[in-house]
């Protein structure tokens, strides 16, 4: 069990890292581009690369504020 | 699309990888015992090979839109996770990654640890330090080149790139005999971040199904976008710690 947890320790901080708020923004973002582009048609590329650069300052400010 | 960009780009990141695993290999190994280390060295690019073997193949045969999807996903977050850090350290919210400090603390652990045979194995203690930090640095490696190699369907100009990376940083490391304190290493974060990122949010959109303006072109305007973004998050930080540590100058000023 114990190594089981390190096993997904070791994942969870590979993939995701410091911050899960970003990774759950690029997934949002990701849906958002998705839904858009298969259920109305819309071509919103520019969805993900606001999202990214959106999720960066956010995180950036979350951690320097309770500094 | 030019295979020149697509090499550079895993060099600089698997250079990055190859400088840490240098680190842990050469305090496991000058402390320590070289047999060991090679020991460990040798069964984590035996690891890391099968798992190359096995993953590789796999995603190759991926449909290429769901395979741009989960890869641009996680380059993305993965390119974040860099910038974020490369961003704190360059504003002094986190400590610089010193090669020469990651090296004496492995160093120190390494020369308090009993030495124990196991498994064939003169010191234990060597292997498995040398192992863990050849296969997790090695795993960061071969995720690269394979997501960026199959997506711009030129796995050779990745492994060229990441080889490279490897080579070089080795034969400095065996030139200094020391661990590489002189590389700026998070200025390199700093622009992998930027790279993984732009490659990421460019591959993720397409593969949810948007079309980018002038197709790969767009990634000439990308990158640059996120490397003037990841500026201006430096310099929002570094005014922000400036701004926040003013006051606290004053007060010292007036109180007596």
């Amino acid at each position: 069990m114990k190594q089981l947890k390190s096993f997904g320790a070791f994942w969870y901080d590979f993939i995701i890292g410091d911050d899960w708020h970003v990774a759950a923004l690029i997934a949002a973002g990701l849906a958002l581009t998705a839904i858009l582009a298969h259920a109305a048609g819309v071509n919103a590329w520019y969805i993900l690369p606001l999202t990214a650069l959106a999720a960066l300052a956010w995180s950036l400010h979350r951690v320097t504020a309770r500094k | 699309m030019n295979a020149l960009p697509l090499i550079i780009t895993v060099f600089v990141a698997c250079a990055v990888e190859a400088v840490e695993a240098l680190t842990i290999v050469l305090a496991a190994g000058l402390t320590r015992e070289w047999r060991s280390t090679f020991q460990g060295m040798i069964a984590a690019l035996l690891a890391l090979a099968v798992i190359t073997a096995a993953v590789g193949p796999a995603v190759g045969h991926l449909p290429l839109a769901e395979l741009r999807l989960v890869v641009g996903a996680l380059l993305a977050v993965f390119g974040l996770q860099w910038l974020r850090k490369a961003v704190l350290r360059a504003t002094g919210y986190k400590a610089l990654h010193d090669e020469a400090s990651a090296y004496l603390r492995e160093v120190t652990a390494a020369k308090e640890a009993e030495t124990e045979a196991r498994r064939g194995i003169g010191d234990w203690y060597a292997f498995t330090l040398a192992f863990k930090g050849v296969l997790l640095e090695g795993l960061e490696v071969v995720f690269i080149v394979i997501t960026f190699g199959d997506n711009q369907k030129n796995i050779g100009a990745a492994v060229i790139g990441a080889a490279t990376a490897i080579v070089v940083v080795t034969v400095a490391g065996i030139a200094a005999r020391a661990p590489l304190t002189k590389v700026p290493e998070n200025w390199m974060k700093l622009a992998v971040g930027v790279m993984l990122t732009s490659f990421g949010t460019f591959w993720g959109a397409e593969g949810a199904g948007a079309s980018w303006p002038g197709n790969d072109a767009a990634l000439l305007v990308l990158i640059p976008v996120v490397a003037v973004a990841a500026a201006c998050c430096i310099r929002w930080l570094r005014s922000r710690k400036t701004t926040a540590l003013a006051p606290a100058k004053q007060s010292e000023v007036v109180t007596p």
